[in-house]
């Protein structure tokens, strides 16, 4: 199927999302479509799927124009898309969510569901086009890059013969994208195009045959695969673009946050974080990097007081642990949430309002009575200006803002109090190269100033640039600190739970106690999280009883200073 | 000029909420015409043969509803025939008073993103300490009726609190919890009313001693019926919340909590206490109510009975939904509210046959759908979708900020 836009323009009030664009698809290829957030790139595929209706232009499948009313229409033209966020019902199996909404039953409107069908339907798309997935698997047990594979299989299985991916690799492993790579490269060989939405350079020189790159809504330049980075960058961004985080050598100072025997449990009661330590220096960055859902999050969330621990995380010699997210933001931490829309922003207010969601009770911008709306509007002004956040003023509200300058809010908000200690979860998710270089330097800035600056990101990119040291994390524990000029390779067989040269002793130790990660880690990791998960809880509860009663006292005792 | 006449005609086209509001109200006019008239077994009848003779069944059903109607605007505006031209006003804003307290108690907890549906708990309880402050301690006059307000108050805000406590410290959620409430608090009433403590010896129904008189409200104007303290009060309750609203650090959580508490609790914010205060805030405003219904100017017997919530706390969701949960929005809503129970009565007694008073209950009812129903009012009407004329800004985000430009001027 050959599919061309042409000459599309959408406008949200005085805005351009899109401005007269053109593509064209052919068969057979996998078009890269790479862009800046807020480049107009979703607005552009939301119109191809027949969310948005644009204001002009064309949509031709075949040579004939298409009208698409609603993505129903757009999925009868054989495209589909996988969004960045998934829309599968995560209680049901994987293949009740392939067939949902087109439902087979047998004995007429009130009869039973066609399992078996569906079930064999599922089978053979999946055998076809070499992407295995369980029918009877629960969707919320597979891991993310399984979802997405079935989130693929469902498109296929409405015939899809163009398939947009928005933004997939953001939510993967590096092994995990090279595998969804594989999969790209099959359809394109049983004749399907692929329109492949990323802002990550190398991922589109790897797997692309034709790039187009779009900045403010408008087709500023196709290139080729065989670009350089840099030229990719400088056309997407409009200007030249330092890939590399420049950043001179430092000594560390003294020890400024030291972290002990930490023990978090996550939301269901699970050992998240089970005995980390380590020691975060002055004028250091510390990388924490990892596959997602390995504990960093309940990490972070412990030391910023979010989330109840055990052990100990001394900053300056001041217990985290135990103390309420207000008292530790009191020591002066600076904390970017690693989502932004659950935790770091506030939809409804402005920019210049969650500026200072965390300070607005204390001077210079309010007091424990009222705001100071002056100051506000001023910090707001400021920082608009400072972090070059992109928006009409600093009243207008975050949820209009796209999503990169959503980000910068947030970091700006981070840095804006001259923090003690920076605790960054992915400080650049979903931000474009542009404003990726900013961030990124805002945080060596502080780093070169003296503080010492906790990183967390699923990029393994972001962590060897930015890194002083780097700490894999695997299944709640650290299983190795390396130095940053680790091969992606290595640190990639640490993120999969193998033991890497540089693996402290400790911790490879732990993991010699079980051989099989090594030698099957997909097939066993399943029943191996659920070993592990079932094992030390109860275990883990009875030395619960006297560990919490220290844990309440230190809290007491922090929360006393911390009014101080 | 005609630039700014074009950018005023697109403001009145567009389904913004004033507009909305505006062409809600008259849709509820035109159904409670309609209402009128099939209630009416004399002009039901002239339909029957309106194929006939027209002119009857035209003639007269517009003299019944203008008719109506314009009995309405006596009882609630302006009467140019009775001695007292200005009766209908206070008649109006007397009604509104109690309205008033109830949308701030509804209003302040929604921003909080909590639904108080238990304005009748609190109203009823902080009538209970109001009531009993009044006949029992004895006290000059202004100390009286203020020690009077402010044990309403603090009881209302006892059981507001309570609400919020739960739902803080064990996750109670606060719809069903004040629910059961005002079952408890409707017994609790009951039974107090019976006990020797609370009932009036001099009366065999069930009914409380009366509030001495130090204890009542002190008239502002008027003789009867009285514009009174309450009015006083209940504007400074405007402008308090919102102060409290748009100025105070306590709003300011309030709102973050509302709008993302995950992002609130991530910022120090704590939403347990947050949620607290936003329901002591409620109740205590709901106890206000409470004071006007005991010792105002609407009861007459100035003793509590077992109705003597009157639907107010109920009521009161309804005033803060049509007012967009802000200050001045629930205050004018309330003043609407007011006017049209005013205006129902003298209608009830003035037209012949008679119109019900049931006809305004409908007229507020149908109010609330098409302003909870924006869409339907911009289909019927072709209004123009705010969306497209305000921009990029998230749907979401543009109603309130519409209401925002539209009201808060009038502060």
């Amino acid at each position: 199927m050959r599919l061309e836009l042409r000459g599309i323009t959408k406008t949200f009030g005085s805005v351009a999302a899109n401005s007269a664009i053109d593509l064209t698809v052919e068969p057979g290829e996998i078009h890269c479509l790479l862009g800046e957030n807020g480049a107009g790139k979703s607005t552009l595929m939301n119109i191809l799927y027949g969310l948005l209706t644009p204001d002009s232009g064309e949509i031709v499948v075949d040579g004939e124009a298409r009208e698409f009313k609603s993505p129903r229409d757009a999925i009868a033209a054989g495209i589909g898309m996988v969004h960045q966020h998934f829309m599968l019902v995560p209680v049901f199996t994987v293949a009740e969510n392939l067939v949902l909404g087109h439902e087979e039953s047998r004995g007429g409107p009130l009869g039973w569901l066609d399992r078996r069908k569906a079930r064999q339907d599922v089978k053979e798309v999946s055998a076809r086009y070499g992407l295995p997935v369980d029918p009877d698997a629960l969707v919320e047990d597979l891991p993310v890059g399984v979802q997405q594979r079935v989130e693929i299989v469902k498109a296929l299985m409405r015939d899809a013969e163009v398939l947009i991916l928005d933004e997939p690799t953001a939510v993967l492993t590096p092994q995990e994208t090279e595998e969804l790579f594989t999969v790209m490269r099959g359809l394109k060989a049983a004749g399907k195009s692929v329109v492949f939405i990323t802002h990550k350079l190398n991922e589109v020189r790897a797997v692309a045959d034709r790039i187009t790159v779009i900045r403010r809504g408008k087709v500023v330049g196709d290139a080729e695969p065989t670009a350089t980075a840099r030229e990719l960058a400088s056309l997407m961004v409009g200007r030249d673009v330092r890939l590399v985080v420049e950043k001179e050598p430092r000594e560390p100072g003294e020890v400024a946050l030291r972290v002990q025997g930490l023990k978090v449990r996550d939301d269901r009661g699970f050992l998240a974080v089970d005995d980390v330590s380590f020691d975060l220096h002055a004028g250091e960055v510390l990388g924490i990097a990892g596959v997602q859902g390995n504990g960093q999050t309940e990490l972070v969330e412990a030391i910023t007081g979010l989330r109840p621990a055990e052990g100990s995380a001394l900053l300056r010699g001041r217990e985290l642990v135990g103390a309420t997210p207000r008292q530790v933001l009191r020591q002066g931490l600076g904390h970017v949430p690693e989502d932004r829309q659950h935790d770091g922003l506030v939809p409804d207010f402005s920019i210049a309002e969650n500026l200072v969601l965390d300070e607005a009770d204390r001077a210079p911008f309010g007091n424990a009575l009222m705001l100071d709306l002056d100051a506000i509007a001023k910090n707001g002004a400021d920082r608009l200006a400072e972090f070059d956040i992109r928006a009409e003023s600093a009243q207008t509200p975050a949820s209009s803002l796209s999503g990169g300058n959503q980000q910068k809010v947030v970091v700006a908000r981070a840095l804006q109090r001259d923090p003690s200690l920076l605790v960054a979860s992915q400080p650049t998710r979903g931000v474009d190269v542009g404003a990726m270089e900013f961030i990124h330097k805002r945080i060596i800035e502080q780093r070169d100033a003296g503080k010492p600056v906790l990183i967390v990101s699923t990029e393994l990119d972001e962590i060897t640039a930015l890194s002083d040291r780097i700490a894999v994390m695997y299944r709640g524990r650290i299983v190795g600190i390396v130095p940053p000029d680790t091969s992606n390779e290595e640190l990639g067989l640490l993120m999969a739970g193998s033991v890497g040269e540089d693996g402290s002793g400790q911790d490879a130790a732990e993991l010699e106690a079980e051989p099989e990660a090594e030698t099957e880690p997909e097939a066993q990791s399943e029943a191996q999280s659920e070993a592990e998960a079932d094992v030390p809880a109860p275990r883990a509860a009875s030395e619960e009883a006297p560990a919490e009663m220290s844990a309440a006292d230190s809290a007491e005792e922090s929360s006393e200073t911390a009014d101080e | 000029m005609s630039n700014r006449l074009k950018r005023i005609l697109v403001g009145i086209t567009t389904a913004n909420t004033v507009t909305v509001t505006v062409l809600a109200f008259a849709l509820a006019l035109v159904i409670g015409g309609i209402l009128m008239i099939v209630s009416d077994q004399h002009l039901l009848h002239e339909w029957g043969y309106v194929t006939s003779v027209p002119g009857d069944a035209f003639r007269d059903s517009w003299d019944k509803v203008s008719g109506g109607y314009a009995d309405m605007f006596k009882g609630a505006v302006y009467d140019p025939d009775a001695p007292q031209a200005l009766r209908p006003i206070e008649n109006t804003i007397v009604n509104a008073t109690p309205l008033v307290f109830a949308g701030l108690a509804v209003a302040v907890p929604f921003r909080a993103g909590l639904f108080n549906i238990g304005g009748q708990s609190q109203l009823i309880i902080g009538a209970v300490g109001a009531t009993w402050i009044g006949f029992t301690v004895s006290l000059p006059l202004p100390l009286h009726v203020l020690l009077a307000i402010v044990v309403g108050m603090l009881c209302g805000g006892l059981v507001g609190g309570l609400i919020g406590l739960l739902k803080a410290r064990f996750g109670a959620h606060e719809v069903i919890s004040s629910i059961m409430l005002n079952n408890i608090a409707l017994g609790v009433l009951a039974w107090l009313i019976s006990t020797k403590a609370f009932h009036d010896p001099k009366r065999q129904d069930a009914i409380s001693k009366p509030v001495k008189d130090s204890a009542l409200l002190p008239h502002i104007h008027g003789s009867s019926p009285e514009v009174n303290l309450s009015t006083l009060l209940a504007i400074v309750a405007v402008v308090l919340v919102w102060w409290l609203m748009s100025r105070s650090t306590l709003g300011f959580r309030l709102r973050a909590v509302g709008s993302n508490p995950d992002a609130a609790n991530t910022a120090g914010i704590s939403v347990a206490r947050t949620q607290v205060y936003a329901m002591l805030i409620a109740g205590a405003l709901m106890g206000l109510v409470a004071v006007t219904q005991v010792t105002g100017t609407l009861s007459a017997s100035h003793a509590m009975t077992n109705t003597l919530d009157n639907g107010i706390g109920f009521t009161g969701i309804t005033v803060a939904l049509l007012g967009r949960g802000k200050p001045v929005g629930v205050a004018l809503a309330a003043l609407l509210f007011g006017a049209l129970n005013a205006g129902g009565r003298v209608m009830e007694a003035s037209t012949q046959p008679t119109v019900p008073h049931d006809v305004v209950t409908v007229l507020q009812a149908v109010i609330v759908v098409f302003v909870a129903a924006p869409m339907l009012v911009q289909e019927i009407f072709r209004l123009r979708d705010v969306r497209r004329t305000r921009g990029g800004a998230a749907p979401s985000a543009a109603p309130p900020a519409a209401v925002d430009s539209a009201v808060e001027p009038v502060v």
